[in-house]
């Protein structure tokens, strides 16, 4: 079997978003966005809810058209056809019922050529390549059950299954951890590590809480009031640089190796852990 | 004395017919209705079998076979359906009340002025509740063909289409075409609530379509084989419910015998009641499931 990013290693950059704005019904969602995620690079993009995370990552899917700015896959302009094969997606939420007659391993198989006409023979080759990739999230105890009846850690695991199978050379996560409880939440980080570290997939994982990703990730893009700074983690998580992004004082506390990051004035309900308010939900 | 298969059963031409008939439309019904619940859109189908009503009793008035009557108005409704965006929005629900309420109306005064001018009282019956044996022969070949290309589509399409219902966006990202398989999907739904409507009529044509495919949905978690078990569930039920209509002929001296829908549409419900009697093995799964979610929510 091939293996197609070993042949490109020459290009350093799978993505590179330059000065990505967004309006939407004359909103500014996002304003001149920059970053990019190189190949194995686990990269957290944080912000509030309701910051544009979801609008940036539909921009890097082609499912949302820039304003201004350019998005570049492998060095090159995003196609407008044709770059869904370099880019796999785990949306925020699944609309499946209990009752939803696709168990596991279909949902990871339709990973394969989800996207093509005519249906898809069983076969040995088939069947091996969903087995590897759900042994690779470590979903293989519930490959025959219904995805409906999963829990929500579950569903995420079966997803990056269904998204990596084709083997993209870059991951989009909308999300994944909401929702989660912290032993799910950290099964994934680590599944989604190794799955940068070993086949060398940029990930790009978006979350309003920071401090689950920290152990892993490597950068962040931090989304804030439709602005968005980028670098190594230590360069951008600091009070100067966040403050700057807000607009207004912001400060960051470290405790015991988590991040807080606490806006000046006082956290609003619904405010994001993490990006304003004090401490987790969960006491952890 | 009564025989379970009384004679002249297979002899006679309109049962075979309706066996023929009945058999398409349980096996393209079915297939279509496994999809239509997975994608839920239980609703578009229900929408469609109300506007083919109006297109029937249009073709009774105008003296054409209600086929294309269903057919012509199920595809329009689904065109326009599509265009405005009914199974996406449910604020939409109320406005699309009230336009199949109209198309219903209509439906009356088509059948009514129809019964005064060709005194046919029957027709009105056959076009709201169907009966497969009086389907004329003519009309097969066009049935048969029709119910071909509506599987024909879904078999294309059948991957994209569980794509989609995993998520539209996420189908959307790998490059499909997600607005255009759509309306294809719609289309093909058009015909299948056509073809049910023929044989057991209109207004009991969604029970064809979501019955044996809710049926097949408690019974299995592969999405072919719960086509298959859909396709065969309708299959019996329709078989079952001619043998019945046929044999009810002589359960009475009056020598009148009751409408194979009833039969069918019973068949459904019972085998859809049976299937909440075996249970498959979720039990345990959906127990930790809810359990995950109790944690999540008090949590």
């Amino acid at each position: 079997m091939t293996v197609p990013w070993k042949t490109e290693q020459a290009v350093q950059e799978l993505l590179r978003l330059e000065g990505i704005s967004v309006r939407l019904g004359g909103r500014e969602i996002l304003r001149d966005v920059s970053f990019t995620v190189g190949p194995g690079e686990f990269t957290g993009l944080i912000g509030p809810n309701g910051a544009g995370k979801t609008t940036l990552l539909r921009v890097i899917l082609g499912l949302q058209p820039p304003t201004a700015g350019r998005v570049l896959l492998n060095g090159r302009p995003r196609p407008r056809r044709g770059g869904e094969r370099l880019i796999g997606y785990v949306p925020q939420k699944l609309a499946i019922d209990p009752d939803m007659p696709l168990r596991a391993r279909d949902v990871v198989s339709l990973g394969i050529d989800g996207n093509r006409l005519g249906f898809p023979l069983p076969s040995a080759a088939r069947r091996e390549l969903v087995d590897e990739a759900l042994r690779a999230v470590e979903a293989e105890r519930y490959a025959d059950a219904r995805v409906g009846e999963l829990s929500g850690g579950e569903q995420q695991r079966v997803m990056i299954a269904h998204a990596v199978i084709a083997r993209p050379r870059l991951l989009l996560l909308d999300e994944p951890l909401a929702n989660l409880d912290l032993r799910s939440e950290q099964g994934i980080v680590a599944v989604l590590a190794r799955l940068a570290r070993e086949q060398r997939i940029g990930v790009l994982i978006s979350a309003h809480d920071m401090n689950p990703l920290m152990a892993e990730t490597s950068a962040v893009v931090y989304v804030a009031g439709g602005r968005a700074a980028a670098g190594r983690t230590g360069e951008v998580i600091r009070a100067d640089v966040l403050t700057a992004l807000y607009g207004s004082q912001v400060d960051v506390l470290r405790v015991q190796g988590r991040v807080i990051v606490v806006a000046g004035e006082a956290p609003q309900p619904g405010d994001p852990v993490g990006a304003g308010a004090v401490a987790r939900p969960d006491g952890s | 004395m009564h025989y379970i298969f009384e004679p002249g059963l297979f002899s006679s031409g309109p049962v075979r017919t309706a066996v023929l008939v009945g058999t398409v439309v349980a096996v393209t019904s079915g297939v279509i209705g496994v999809l239509t619940v997975i994608r839920g859109q239980s609703f578009a189908g229900h929408s469609l079998a109300d506007v083919a009503t109006t297109g029937g009793a249009g073709a009774f008035l105008i003296g054409v076979n209600q086929f294309w009557g269903f057919l012509i108005a199920g595809v329009a409704g689904a065109a326009i359906m599509e265009l405005i965006g009914v199974q996406r929005r449910r604020g939409r629900d109320v406005a699309t009340g009230v336009v199949l309420g109209a198309a219903l109306g209509a439906a009356a005064l088509f059948l009514y002025l129809g019964t005064q001018t060709s005194s046919t009282t029957g027709a009105s019956f056959t076009i709201l509740f169907g009966s497969m044996f009086v389907i004329s022969p003519d009309t097969v070949p066009a049935l048969i063909a029709s119910g071909i290309v509506a599987l024909a589509v879904v078999a294309v399409l059948s991957r994209v289409l569980l794509l989609t219902s995993l998520g539209p966006d996420l189908a959307a990202a790998r490059g499909v075409p997600v607005r255009a398989v759509g309306i294809a999907y719609l289309m093909a739904l058009a015909v299948a609530v056509s073809l049910s409507a023929v044989a057991i009529g209109a207004v009991l044509s969604t029970a064809l379509l979501i019955g044996p495919a809710a049926t097949a949905l408690r019974v299995t978690k592969r999405p072919g084989l719960a086509m298959a078990a859909s396709a065969l569930t309708g299959t019996a039920a329709t078989w079952l419910g001619i043998l019945l209509a046929y044999d009810s002929f002589y359960w009475s001296s009056s020598g009148r015998g009751w409408p194979v829908s009833f039969f069918v549409v019973a068949l459904v419900l019972i085998a859809y009641l049976l299937s909440y009697a075996r249970r498959p093995s979720r039990g345990r799964r959906a127990g930790r499931a809810a359990e995950a979610r109790k944690v999540l929510v008090e949590g």
